[in-house]
């Protein structure tokens, strides 16, 4: 945080990572976002309708 | 003989064998190394047959020349979907991911027996469905609907090369875990490798979809299953075949960002700005999917706008951030590079006589001039009325997938020939005009297939005429003419093709060894005598002082606006009012 002066290892421990950037340094935690959100919306939403649809008498 | 020294590097217990590459002081895992020219020769052969397909399909539906007879055609046309889209696509997409994580992250690769065994199964799956398909009997194309069956080996042979796929995926994600663990790299890992774990990401998704449908297909091409919804195979076979398109997106923009690191030196304008981008891939890309269905029955209003309108337009904001960056940081790089003067000196010094830099922004501009507005024109629910099915598809998706994808892989490759293969490109001179001719003459299908498609032509249709068919149709002359033109620009295209593929092949054999003394020479001219770490670094540039991409943005802009709106006036001239 504080930009002084202090000892190299030191400062790089006290940077704190802003949340977004936590985000994109987790593959994993992007693995299950880009699975979950289009299987969801896309896959099961768009079955959920298909399978309401009446059958032909 | 290899020149560069080869070091045993013993990290976790495990030993691998490193050597240090002399043009960008990487260190590249040997295991990586040989399952990246695997896996790219692989990529090249199947290019090699499947653009002679194409090529082919392009001479039938010139009617002047209706070169094959119609069985053959269909044939022809289901084998050529496969092998480029496909084999061509997801071979070299190994590689580029085997690249991105164990070479940039000077990482050793996670479990190399298993990429080979997922190699392995591609290249089974992959010859098991070509085999399929020309025995004749699973000429289903591309997209195999059903209630259309194939032979279930075709089914298998998918099943096979997607399941080798999914493994060299996983593969990928361990060499990160791996490079994490053994701290190769510290803070974040580089854009590129950024960029290619959102077309990791993306792969699962898609590969998971394949293997959904393709499974239970295939049991009812042996007889298991009775019956597939025909709507319900649409609906989750686009969800691969949408989303392989953007796993190809994410990845050729990936390769963008590596080629103009390396060429000259360009970094990121801002790194948080471009992760974002790819970010919106991640969360929304996929989504998109849906604009295969937008004329399907049974599938709601609701559905339909919210993974087409919203959903595809904020992928589609990640496209246009990547379309400023990219050029955006060229233009950085070549002002710090001393091309400061006008607001153009830095595109007209650029190093256009280096086929890596050349192809990579021909695709850029031809992917999102001619890719991207199609795209978005043919996404929109409404007007895609007027458009679904006809051979504008195609046109647009050889936009995308060949002027982008193909000729982004294909420039890639000659700053792999010397750093991966460690040979110089044979033919220089040639190998300096390849992107050009293979760009125009890929503008050229792109275009006129579009042009074709405006007027009403279908794709995959063997027969424009209606010669003996009961009820007959006549297209304008105009529709031939473009029909003649694709054909034409079809031939530029393959001279482009075989002139790319003879480059590769006699320089993995024939061509001279790169060492220390000749690499940087060996990439092809550059601004800067050599190669900075902006690859495998983690920064951004720090300027946006950036005249010349404003304006090509704007260019840009006002292209798209107005492209769409034509398509809205045609729409509303197809049922008059009055
Ligand atoms: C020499 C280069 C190429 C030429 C001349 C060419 C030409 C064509 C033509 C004329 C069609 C048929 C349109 C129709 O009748 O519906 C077609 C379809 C297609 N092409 Fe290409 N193409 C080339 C390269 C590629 C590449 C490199 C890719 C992929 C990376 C590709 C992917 C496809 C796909 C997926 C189809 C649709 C197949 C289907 O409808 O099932 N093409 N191509
Ligand atoms: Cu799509």
């Amino acid at each position: 945080m504080a930009k002084s002066a202090k000892s190299a290892p030191d400062a790089a421990q006290a940077v704190r990572i802003p949340v977004m950037q936590k985000v994109l340094d987790n593959p994993f935690l992007l693995l299950f976002l880009g699975v979950v959100i289009p299987t969801v919306l896309y896959i099961m939403w768009g079955l959920i309708e298909l399978t309401q649809i009446p059958l032909a008498k | 003989m290899s020149v560069a020294t080869a070091e045993t590097g013993i990290i976790g217990g495990i030993a691998a064998k490193f050597r240090t590459c002399p043009a960008t002081g990487l260190k590249i895992d040997l295991a990586a190394e040989k399952l990246i020219k695997a896996n790219a020769v692989a990529a090249v052969v199947f290019l090699l047959i499947g653009g002679l397909f194409g090529l082919l399909v392009a001479l039938t539906r010139w009617p002047a020349v209706h070169l094959l007879p119609s069985d053959w055609f269909y044939l022809v046309l289901t084998a050529h979907g496969l092998d480029v889209l496909l084999l061509w696509i997801l071979f070299f997409e190994i590689a580029v991911l085997y690249f991105a994580s164990a070479v940039l992250l000077s990482c050793r690769l996670a479990t190399p027996r298993l990429a080979w065994l997922a190699f392995l199964l591609m290249i089974v799956g992959g010859l098991m469905t070509n085999v399929a398909v020309l025995q004749g009997e699973s000429s289903v194309m591309f997209t195999s609907y059903v209630p259309m069956k194939a032979e279930p080996h075709f089914y298998l042979g998918l099943i096979l090369f997607a399941v080798g796929a999914l493994v060299g995926v996983m593969v990928f994600f361990g060499t990160l875990v791996i490079a994490r663990d053994e701290r190769t790299y510290e803070g974040s890992v580089p854009l590129v490798t950024f960029g290619a774990i959102t077309a990791a990401i993306i792969a699962v998704f898609t590969i998971a979809s394949g293997a959904i449908i393709l499974i239970p297909t295939f049991l009812w091409s042996v007889g298991y299953i009775s019956h597939i919804d025909t709507v319900m195979y649409k609906l989750i076979w686009w969800g691969m075949g949408h989303s392989s398109q953007q796993v190809n997106v994410a990845a050729h923009v990936a390769v963008w960002y590596a080629i103009i690191a390396i060429t000259v030196g360009a970094k990121p304008l801002s790194e948080k700005v471009s992760r974002t981008a790819f970010f919106l891939y991640i969360l929304f890309l996929q989504l998109a999917s849906a604009h295969h269905l937008l004329v399907e029955p049974g599938l709601s209003a609701e559905w339909r706008i919210f993974n087409t309108s919203y959903a595809l337009y904020l992928a589609v904001l990640g496209s246009l951030i990547h379309g400023m960056t990219v050029p955006g940081a060229i233009e950085a790089a070549q002002r710090k590079n001393g091309f400061n003067n006008g607001i153009f000196e830095w595109l007209r010094k650029a190093p256009w006589n280096n086929p890596a830099f050349a192809g990579m922004f021909l695709s850029l501009v031809m992917f999102g001039f001619l890719g991207g507005i199609s795209g978005v024109v043919l996404g929109t629910e409404q007007i895609n009325l007027i458009l679904h099915n006809t051979i504008y598809v195609p046109g647009h998706f050889h936009a995308t997938v060949v002027a982008g994808t193909t000729l982004a892989f294909m420039a890639i490759t000659y700053l792999l020939l010397p750093l991966i293969f460690q040979r110089q490109v044979i033919w220089p001179k040639l190998a300096m005009i390849q992107p050009y001719l293979f760009g125009i003459g890929v503008a050229g299908i792109s275009l006129f297939m579009m042009g074709a498609g405006t007027l009403g032509v279908s794709r995959r249709h063997w027969d424009i005429t209606f010669s003996d068919a009961t009820v007959t149709f006549d297209y304008p002359a105009t529709a031939f003419l473009m029909m003649g033109l694709n054909g034409i620009f079809a031939i530029v295209a393959s001279l482009g093709g075989i002139l790319y593929i003879l480059i590769t092949v006699g320089t993995v054999f024939f061509g001279k060894k790169v060492d220390a003394s000749n690499v940087v020479a060996s990439l092809g001219p550059m601004p800067e005598k050599q190669v900075s770490g902006a690859v495998h670094e983690y920064g951004s540039a720090g300027t946006w002082h950036l005249p010349g991409t404003y304006i090509l943005v704007s260019v840009f802009f006002l292209s798209f606006v107005l492209y769409y709106f034509v398509n809205w006036k045609y729409l509303s001239e197809v049922w008059p009012l009055s």
